[in-house]
């Protein structure tokens, strides 16, 4: 090993290298070329000097990335220059996470999904429950009224919640945006944004520029997002240049509540106290049409296609992006030995109030869809809705010294 | 980002202006010297491996300040990140530097019979001595952009080296990702272990990436001198023992330096260097002789005095908690070192850490007797 090392390393870096190497690769450097998805970027070594050591990593980057693919892939780069070992940095560098299977790469843009596809497609197959997206289509549906028995009981339910993220099309994802496009996509959406009327009608606190006074109250009104500080998303880039072109709008109403720049271009959230699920997800679909025609005004779109749904920077997102959930007070359910199975079978995940790094704190659980794409928006939140409902029904009959049964696992898309 | 030198031509699609950074909120070196005018001059220019402005400063534009000390904001990605972007690295060497000019030469000085005196600091007081400086191999990337083949062949390359020393100077191999419970407990008791920085000031600008990974430290039985490889810079070179023996420590630093870089030499290999700047390391902050000299001393009266600041900036020296640059001093201890890297020898600077320490020691005794320092008071050197 030492050995061919020394005699790559003796000769000049630059021709000798890409000679040895081999293969149609030009000798030299290429400074100034026209880009397009595919185009090889200049490397020193070969991919085998270069291929990560993932042998202590439980992610699915990691489960994926044979030898054989890293080779194919590692001279690619999208059209606007984001490379696979970008794409695979926070995977390498954050071996495994203590609650969670984590995915271990992000796209850098819209068109990541399609030149890194061969170690994609096996990702999105593993984290979205066999989804294949080579042959299945991904189903759309924002149509809140199809939603049925969406009340809670609010005895158990002290708030429910519903979050997608949307990206602008033709702009890079937060790990590869440059801090022109980042301003961009704040302009676009905080301009689009001002169009919205009625109960949707709000302001935007930008980051950079917010008061004392108007942060406080942010996070009094548990709205404020801070500088990430999980390792997860700082190894991928997208907290560079923070705070610039960062904020929160929300309507008057503190109902509605757009995240600009942050792990996405952006994060909507409808959210309310109690158990009101129906009018959360009403004015979810409600809000994010009226944001879409806004942007459609101005000639913008939002990264979609039929293949993988909404397109956002982390795979496990892509699809709806939606999570549907509920803060749920399930103390006697929470001790019985059958509770992860019965969530499993009604395709839900518990996590503490904190959020996703969080555990539960005095059998109050954050409660939510496991799923994320092959299933529509509507069906994803009936599934909350109808697994919530259970759950409930389950804590009662505890409280009655009766019995409860584990369900039948909901038949999944395929 | 590495390899990012596509990126480079898909940013030129908006203005200078739309891509400048906000550095309204910023205090260091970068932002006070990166005008709107610079940066259009140098954004669209790039290094021969593809490093650009953007990936200079990325640092300094996610770490607006530090409370202790003012950072340089900026880092080089490779030897000739000082070249193609001389415009705004000139001007952060010379504000960083007293002045440092870029039509200054640099005097390298690594014989240690030039050193008058230090076997002598009074070991009452000084605890230990420890001397260090860093080497970057030419022709490889360094640590903010180096790619994962190009870690692993200057790790490759230094353990061969490292392991035909000899005497004194022989010793082992430590790489971080391969390392017992047992080796890695004694590297933590011996203060030799160097973690996965945790500073902003470093993972901003990419030094932590692919982690450990061709990281790791080779010491000699002795224990007396140490090398980090791929940690902020390719190499780090420390020397140190415990008491005040700074002649001794200088020694064995110059002797272990001048020996790897035979072994380098031998292997076809030289350390960038030049001599404008001296040794090229990442940090703008650590060009020219890279070197830190310093001691852990107790100057619990001296510390108190109001004149303590002013008497350390006129002998050139710092102080830093033992727990180095990010920490505040214990009980009275206090790491002391040169404050200068550019500009002065090696010789020079342990020669002003070695006078300077003697004299902060004739001052903490002089308080001791409730006497006076007035009449010592240095001169600015």
């Amino acid at each position: 090993m030492a050995s061919s090392f020394s005699r790559l390393l003796t000769s000049k870096r630059k021709i000798g290298f890409l000679s040895l190497v081999g293969g149609s690769v030009t000798a030299g450097f290429l400074l100034h070329r026209d880009v397009s998805a595919g185009v090889p970027v200049r490397r020193s070594y070969p991919a085998s000097a270069e291929y990560p050591d993932l042998r202590k990593h439980n992610n699915c980057m990691a489960s994926h990335l044979t030898p054989a693919i890293y080779a194919k892939l590692c001279d690619k780069a999208t059209p606007n220059g984001y490379t696979l070992d970008e794409a695979i940095q926070t995977g390498v560098d954050n071996p495994g996470h203590p609650f969670i299977k984590t995915v271990g790469m992000v796209a850098g843009d819209e068109e990541s999904y399609e030149v890194f596809a061969d170690l994609l497609d096996p990702i999105i197959r593993e984290r979205h429950n066999g989804y294949d997206p080579r042959i299945m289509t991904h189903p759309t549906d924002l149509d809140a009224s199809k939603i049925q028995s969406g009340q809670f009981d609010e005895r158990y339910v002290l708030s429910s919640r519903v979050r997608t993220g949307r990206s602008i099309r033709g702009l890079s994802l937060p790990p590869a945006c440059t801090r022109a496009e980042r301003r961009e996509v704040e302009r676009v959406v905080v301009d689009a944004l001002a169009g919205l009327k009625g109960d949707l009608t709000g302001k935007y606190y930008s980051l950079t520029q917010m008061t004392d006074k108007e942060q406080q109250q942010l996070i009094d009104d548990h709205f404020l997002f801070d500088k990430p500080v999980s390792p997860l998303l700082t190894c991928a880039g997208m907290a560079r240049d923070w705070p610039d072109a960062r904020g929160i709008w929300h309507n008057n109403d503190k109902t509605f509540l757009i995240w600009i720049n942050e792990e996405d271009h952006t994060r909507v959230i409808s959210m309310e106290k109690g158990g009101n699920m129906k009018r959360v997800f009403e004015r979810f679909c409600k809000g994010l049409k009226e944001v879409e025609r806004l942007i459609q005004e101005r000639g913008w779109e939002f990264m979609w296609n039929e293949r993988l749904g909404y397109i956002l920077t982390c795979p496990s997102n892509l699809g709806t992006g939606l999570r549907a959930g509920v803060h749920v007070k399930l103390p006697l359910m929470s001790k019985d030995p059958r509770f992860s199975k019965i969530l499993a079978n009604l395709r839900l995940q518990k996590r503490g109030t904190g959020g996703v790094d969080t555990a539960a704190v005095g059998g109050t659980f954050d409660i939510s869809n496991l799923d994320r794409l092959g299933l529509s928006e509507v069906q994803l939140v009936q599934t909350v809705v109808d697994g919530v409902n259970y759950l409930v029904e389950c804590e009662k009959r505890l409280e009655k010294g009766q019995d409860i049964k584990v369900p039948q696992p909901l038949k999944q898309f395929k | 980002m590495p390899f990012g030198n596509t990126h480079n031509q898909m940013k030129l699609k908006y203005s200078s202006e739309q891509e400048y950074p906000d550095l309204s909120q910023h205090n260091n070196h970068m932002a006070k010297l990166l005008t709107p005018a610079i940066y259009e001059r140098l954004r669209s220019k790039q290094t021969p491996s593809g490093f650009t402005l953007d990936d200079v400063i990325q640092t300094g534009i996610d770490n607006p300040g530090h409370p202790f000390i003012m950072t340089v904001g900026c880092v080089a990605g490779d030897e000739e990140t000082y070249e193609v972007f001389k415009e705004l690295l000139d001007p952060v060497i010379e504000d960083r530097h007293g002045g440092y000019k870029p039509s200054d030469k640099h005097k390298t000085d690594l014989n240690p019979d030039n050193l008058k005196g230090g076997d002598d600091l009074d070991p009452n007081y000084v605890l230990s001595s420890r001397v260090r400086t860093g080497r970057s191999v030419r022709g490889f990337c360094l640590p903010p952009h180096c790619s994962r083949g190009e870690r692993r062949a200057v790790e490759t390359l230094s353990i061969e080296a490292l392991d035909t020393l000899s005497g004194d100077l022989k010793g082992k191999y430590y790489a971080l990702k391969n390392m017992t419970d047992a080796e890695q407990q004694q590297l933590i008791d011996d203060h030799f272990l160097f973690d996965k920085p945790v500073s902003p000031l470093l993972l901003a600008s990419g030094m932590a990436r692919d982690w450990p990974d061709a990281r790791g430290i080779w010491h000699n039985n002795n224990k007396t001198f140490l090398v980090w490889v791929n940690e902020e810079d390719h190499l780090r070179v420390i020397s140190m023992q415990q008491g005040g023996n700074m002649k001794e420590v200088f020694n064995r630093f110059c002797t272990g330096l001048t020996k790897i870089e035979g072994l380098f030499k031998d292997r076809g290999h030289s350390f960038m260097w030049n001599e404008h700047l001296g040794y090229v390391l990442t940090c703008p902050s650590n060009l020219g002789t890279g070197l830190r000299a310093g001691v852990h001393v107790k100057l619990p009266n001296m510390s108190k005095h109001a004149k303590f600041e002013e008497v350390l900036k006129k002998l050139r020296l710092q102080k830093r908690g033992t727990g180095g640059v990010d920490t505040a001093a214990v009980g009275g201890v206090f790491d002391i070192s040169n404050a200068d890297r550019l500009g002065f020898s090696e010789v020079e600077l342990v020669q002003m850490v070695v006078d300077g320490i003697k004299l902060l020691i004739e001052m903490e005794k002089k308080l001791e007797k409730g006497q006076s320092i007035d009449d010592i008071m240095p001169a600015q050197k």
